[in-house]
């Protein structure tokens, strides 16, 4: 079954573009990328499927129900841990955790207690007291402690010092291991490579790629460096150049021919032609769409 | 019932601060009666000649030498006043605050539907209320019978009752406005309770703007002519438990639908 499916989602603030025309499908168990820069739709499309926002157009189903008319029945089986988790003032930590768990109407002392040692988060403090990342893992308790089928995370990350990263993102393999779907958005991409199976990026409240990690890495794009002396100003196709010592290196989307004629013209003492990572891809895609390159 | 249960926590301090301001003052009144009321004669004579003054606050229909008469008003004055904004600014602020201070997006990410929270949210308003009128209800019992007067059961049943539908009215168009907030309610909410009493205090002057009195809850909740009547008068009650039931149709109707910033 589809975790997540929506079909041609559209979402204006008014005039003011949210997202057009998402169409993208996760499969129930996926550990799920979505890639984007600020203000690219990926919050406008979290908040759409959670129910905060109506749709303008379109439609999407999460576990084959609709997300306007059976909002509550998901939401019993989704953790959501929002960008910027904000809780009640005057409350501890223990009693936002409480609450959470008591609207859900679910008793998950034991698992709250595990994550809570395990991402050292101190229970008995107040939560305006709190750090900013010691306010995501709040949100991350509150997200994961009954033990969701989807999790829905937008930029987890950002607050949380390296080692708990790595514990938060151990977690989250091991509840991948156990079959929970997670929806994973961010713009650190090293995060999505390392994490996720597949992923989407979108651009402008537009989806423009969506497939397994390693084929978003296999463009046609290659990313050549070269030292020596060689004239490329005729060739097509250089994206992202830049002088190293003793040469230049530049992604290559252009005919391999050409490239080779060229680099024949002139005096290399070595070269090296590499997949770009994901992260130069991302250039690759948001420089694609007629920005200033 | 877990979030009323919240939403009351939430709000205890603030409750406790209201009810014991208003019981203070209250009290403080009552007590003022018995050193007053022999110098009453020359008193009531000043304050019922004093015009449109007088007239504003009901004094031209009341007998200021009685408990009633200076209970009616001067005590009607602080639970009418104090009781008005705080169940103004309690209700406009209770659903709009979510949104304000960013918890929405916690609360509403729940299985709860947005119709359960306006619900919960509402009772927790109009119990908060309740309890204030409660327990003010018992500490101006107790004050009364302390200073040795005859306690006037049904006048002041009556009185407490009006101030009781005037909050429960101006709650209710609040929440109805909370729901189209997204933030910067308590100027709102104050703006409402302190327009609805000057309103009053114009029909009063005025007899041209007599008509006011259907519009603003303090026209049936005027102590002079509740103790002159005896009782509470239907034609201006109802038009605002009808305000009432608007706001808070609004609020299901508003926030079942609205976008969460």
């Amino acid at each position: 079954m589809n975790a997540i499916k929506t079909t041609d989602l559209t979402k204006y603030y008014g005039k003011a573009r949210g997202i057009i025309d998402l169409n993208l499908t996760i499969e129930e168990g996926e550990f799920f990328g979505f890639i984007g820069p600020n203000g690219a739709g990926k919050s406008t499309t979290i908040r759409t499927l959670l129910g905060l926002l109506k749709p303008t157009g379109g439609s999407a189903a999460i576990f084959g129900k609709d997300v306007v008319k059976e909002k509550e029945s998901i939401l019993a089986d989704v953790g959501y841990l929002p960008s910027e988790a904000m809780f009640y003032p005057g409350m501890r930590v223990h009693q936002i955790l409480k609450l959470s768990a008591d609207v859900r109407k679910k008793d998950c002392r034991e698992e709250t207690k595990i994550l809570c040692e395990r991402l050292q988060l101190d229970t008995d403090k107040k939560v305006e007291e709190l750090s900013f990342g010691n306010r995501k893992k709040v949100g991350i308790v509150c997200a994961l402690q009954h033990n969701p089928k989807l999790l829905v995370l937008d930029e987890p990350t950002s607050g949380l010092d390296p080692l708990m990263q790595k514990e938060f993102f151990s977690i989250l393999q091991e509840r991948h291991q156990a079959g929970t779907t997670i929806f994973l958005s961010s713009h650190i991409l090293s995060e999505v490579q390392r994490n996720c199976g597949r992923a989407a990026i979108i651009r402008e409240g537009r989806l423009i790629a969506c497939g397994s990690v390693e084929d978003l890495a296999k463009t046609s794009a290659k990313r050549i460096t070269v030292y020596g002396d060689v004239k490329l100003e005729q060739l097509a196709g250089i994206k992202a150049r830049h002088v190293i010592d003793g040469g230049c290196s530049f992604l290559y989307s252009g005919d391999m021919n050409e490239l080779v004629q060229c680099l024949s013209t002139g005096q290399i003492s070595d070269l090296s032609v590499a997949e770009p990572d994901l992260e130069e891809i991302f250039m690759h895609y948001y420089t694609d769409g007629g920005e200033v390159e | 019932m877990t979030l009323v249960k919240h939403e009351l926590r939430q709000g205890s301090r603030t409750l406790a601060i209201w009810t014991a301001a208003i019981g203070f003052l209250f009290a403080v009144c009552v007590f003022l009666f018995p050193e007053m009321k022999g110098e009453m004669d020359g008193v009531s004579e000043m304050f019922s000649s004093m015009g449109s003054f007088t007239e504003a606050f009901g004094m031209d229909r009341l007998n200021f030498g009685t408990l009633i008469g200076f209970y009616a008003v001067e005590c009607g004055n602080i639970l009418g006043l104090g009781g008005a904004f705080f169940a103004a600014l309690l209700a406009v602020g209770v659903l709009a605050k979510e949104e304000k201070d960013h918890t929405a997006e916690f609360l509403l990410t729940h299985p709860v539907s947005r119709r359960r929270v306006v619900t919960e949210k509402l009772a927790a308003v109009l119990l908060q209320i309740f309890i204030l009128n409660a327990i003010i209800f018992g500490v101006s019992v107790i004050s009364v019978a302390m200073i040795g007067e005859e306690i006037p059961w049904k006048e002041i049943a009556m009185l407490h009752l009006a101030y009781f539908l005037l909050q429960l009215e101006l709650a209710g168009i609040c929440f109805g406005i909370s729901a189209f907030l997204r933030r910067g309610s308590l100027g709102i909410g104050l703006g409402i309770a302190i327009m609805m009493y000057f309103l009053n205090l114009i029909a009063n002057i005025s007899d041209g703007a007599e008509f006011l009195k259907y519009i603003t809850p303090f026209g049936y909740a005027e102590g002079a002519d509740i103790v002159a009547n005896g009782s509470l008068d239907a034609a201006l009650v109802l038009p605002g438990m009808l305000y009432m039931v608007i706001g808070i149709v609004a609020a299901y109707w508003e926030y079942g639908r609205k976008d969460i910033a």
